[in-house]
């Protein structure tokens, strides 16, 4: 999530950006100063200052009329500041960023945080914070905290996958169970496909769209009112690892439109579910089911909000072979309300009754674990559609890793979750210096 | 002929104690091996160390990992709990490693990725893999149950036991049987040579260096080496400590998000 988009559309920035992060990297490259001020700073103050400087390309492996051929192209540095004042434990990281696709200088803060234990049985973590919970392997139901799926598209590290809360979490720890709450002043959604990167499928237009037709969004900004909250009670009995989790707030993609605009817009949800995982047959196995009661529209009779949903999501991995693990998962969408949602939808893109979804991972780790070879597949048999990420990641030395990947969207038909991505499809590769 | 019978009872009765002395010195197979077990992997109800992980690569380059590693044992010889909190490479730094050991069930293993919040579980049947790339196996960390092998008696020499030990379930394991040396003093396990089905010498793991501390014999100094690949790792334990009232609640999933004081240093 960008949180200072620093001069857009000012390319005059970029430059002078980027020549800061290249004079910087070979002082890190060549810095064994730079290794004794961290030590220096942890002797003494306790502060931890680390990071890591990356470049990142990417291109598209077929070309979108609306779009870029460059799919990711970027320079960034990451720091990374945690002090320890034995009470609490204050937290900084930021990105610098200089992306060649949007021709934009970015500051992205990614955590400033303060957390502390006020009580024997309570933990605080105030600030902005990276939140997870669930089962899932990248298929999430409660875990209701903002993704950013652009990221996660083109490329970058896991890491930008999950984008950060403006959030107060309190945490207690009783006998009977753990329970968090998460409480969001103002809703912090996901980070979507619009058509500024990515062409997506737009069913106003009746076909894919990019950059020629990015929809706003109708933001939600009203302090405590448009606000969030998280709740999960968690339990673990001796190795099974029980979930609760009740959500209220909003969809976290703009699933309805305003006709006044148009404009897209956060419908109100609510979400109940819960989740179990445990240990089977020498491997790891979990079940999370939840209800996304769509506040804006239970009848189901709206055509311009999306319907209340019933998610499930079971899955099973294990070690195939000596440093070869395997998962698969299975996840369904069942859509309430069909009746009511068939008789407005278009029927050239009407969605299913069910959504059927089928993922696959496979992880090898050659070369005393420093080469991880991955495959993660998503394969819809009700949409027809899919999406291949194959990766890997090399650590060169205990500086230096490089990366690179595929990311392959299919389908039979344009409207569909994948589908609608083909164009989208990638090739990209990275080069990070960690310090 | 007087004193004869005076003289064979006082032969038998010397002969008796020789032989029942000698059956005291060398304790049974089963002893040496709980002793060693609990020497190695029990001492004191709980620890802490600073370990500085060396590996080699069988083309000389180097790698570091350095972590700290809590545990706390439920039931001595029986079930335990370890809590291994990294600090370096940069990459994998906050990142921890929490292990629930069971005796008669599959361990328990979880895995924190601090950059996601993500807590991770981990399928970990397989305890012969290599603990975060380096020639130590997870076993060599947590240890392998005394059951899982048969263990004989195949020598004494003046300050070791020498055990040979052969998998119950062979096709589980890499190894076709390893022999290991154990201190008489400590009941420390000093040395352990690795032999495959061929019968070649393949693996071996050592402690280079032992100290007392608080009173406890502890490997302060290990390595292991890849004879095959001629590969090795060596680990370094600082600030070793037992006995610091470790509580039970560290291992949960509160500490993984939240890393207790006792690692933060």
């Amino acid at each position: 999530m960008t949180v200072i988009s620093a001069n857009n559309k000012k390319p005059r920035f970029l430059p002078v950006l980027l020549i800061g992060l290249l004079l910087l990297a070979p002082a890190i490259v060549n810095g064994g100063g730079l290794e004794d001020f961290q030590t220096g700073l942890s002797d003494n103050y306790r502060t931890e200052f680390n990071g890591f400087v990356e470049a990142r390309g990417g291109s598209r492996l077929q070309t979108d009329p609306n779009q870029n051929d460059a799919s990711i192209g970027e320079l960034r540095m990451q720091l990374d500041l945690s002090s320890d004042f034995d009470w609490a434990i204050l937290k900084f990281k930021g990105d610098l960023l200089g992306d060649l696709v949007t021709e934009e200088a970015e500051a992205d803060l990614r955590e400033f945080n303060l957390a502390f234990s006020p009580l024997e049985m309570m933990d605080v973590k105030l600030g902005r914070q990276v939140l997870t919970w669930g089962t899932g392997d990248l298929l999430f139901i409660n875990d209701l905290f903002p993704k950013d799926w652009e990221s996660f598209f083109i490329g970058r590290d896991d890491e930008y996958l999950k984008a950060p809360s403006d959030a107060l979490k309190t945490s207690f720890f009783l006998d009977a169970f753990d329970l968090d709450l998460v409480y969001v002043p103002l809703f912090n959604g996901s980070v979507y496909i619009d058509g500024s990167r990515i062409s997506y499928w737009s069913g106003m237009q009746g076909g894919v769209v990019g950059e020629n037709f990015i929809f706003v969004d109708d933001e939600r900004n009203r302090v405590f009112r448009d606000d969030e909250v998280h709740l999960r009670l968690a339990k673990n009995v001796s190795g099974l690892e029980l979930g609760v989790y009740a959500y209220h707030g909003f969809w976290k993609t703009p699933e309805g439109v305003l006709m006044a605009g148009p404009k897209l817009f956060y419908p109100g949800m609510a979400v109940g579910g819960a989740s179990l995982r445990t240990t089977m047959l020498g491997g790891i196995t979990n079940l999370e089911i939840g209800y996304y009661d769509s506040l804006d529209d239970r009848e189901g009779t709206d055509p311009l909000v999306r319907n209340s949903e019933l998610r499930l999501l079971t899955g099973f991995e294990r070690e195939l072979a000596r440093d070869l693990t395997g998962g698969f998962q299975y996840y369904l969408e069942y859509m309430q309300d069909y009746d009511e949602y068939e008789q407005t939808a278009n029927p050239a893109s009407m969605k299913d009754e069910f959504r059927h979804l089928l993922t696959v991972r496979l992880t090898k780790l050659l070369m005393n674990q420093n080469l991880r070879l991955s495959l993660f597949a998503y394969y819809s048999p009700s949409d027809e559609d899919g999406y291949l990420r194959p990766k890997f990641n090399y650590k060169v030395n205990d500086q230096l890793a490089i990366d690179g990947g595929l990311n392959w969207f299919f389908g039979a038909e344009e409207h569909t979750f994948f589908g609608q991505f083909e164009d989208a499809s990638n090739i990209y590769a990275g080069i990070r210096w960690n310090f | 002929m007087k004193n004869f019978i005076p003289s064979v009872i006082g032969l038998t009765v010397l002969l008796w104690v020789a032989i029942g002395g000698a059956v005291e010195a060398a304790p049974a197979v089963d002893e040496i091996i709980n002793r060693a077990n609990l020497a190695a992997y029990y001492g004191g109800d709980d620890g802490r160390a600073d370990v500085v992980m060396t590996i080699t690569d069988s083309q000389k380059r180097t790698r570091t990992k350095e972590f700290v590693i809590l545990r706390k044992d439920l039931k001595d010889g029986g079930e335990q709990n370890f809590y291994v909190y990294f600090k370096k490479p940069s990459d994998v730094r906050k990142m921890v490693f929490m292990v629930h050991k069971h005796i008669d069930r599959d361990d328990d293993r979880w895995m924190y990725l601090a950059k996601l919040d993500l807590v991770k579980r981990i399928a970990g049947s397989d305890k012969r893999t290599s603990f975060v790339g380096s020639n130590f196996f997870y076993e060599d960390v947590s240890g392998r149950g005394v059951e899982e092998d048969l263990h004989e008696l195949v020598e004494e020499t003046a300050k070791e036991y020498v055990l040979k030990n052969t998998p119950k379930n062979p096709d589980e394991v890499e190894f076709a049987s390893y022999t290991v040396w154990i201190d008489k003093q400590t009941f420390l396990p000093v040395k352990a040579v690795y032999f495959d089905r061929e019968g070649r010498k393949y693996r071996i793991v050592e402690a280079l260096e032992t100290k007392m501390i608080q009173g406890f014999p502890t490997v302060v100094k290990s390595r292991v080496q890849d004879l095959l690949s001629g590969g090795e790792t060596v680990s370094d334990f600082n600030n070793v400590k037992y006995n610091l009232g470790l509580k039970e609640k560290i291992f949960t999933e509160r500490y993984l998000r939240r890393p207790p004081k006792e690692v933060r240093k």
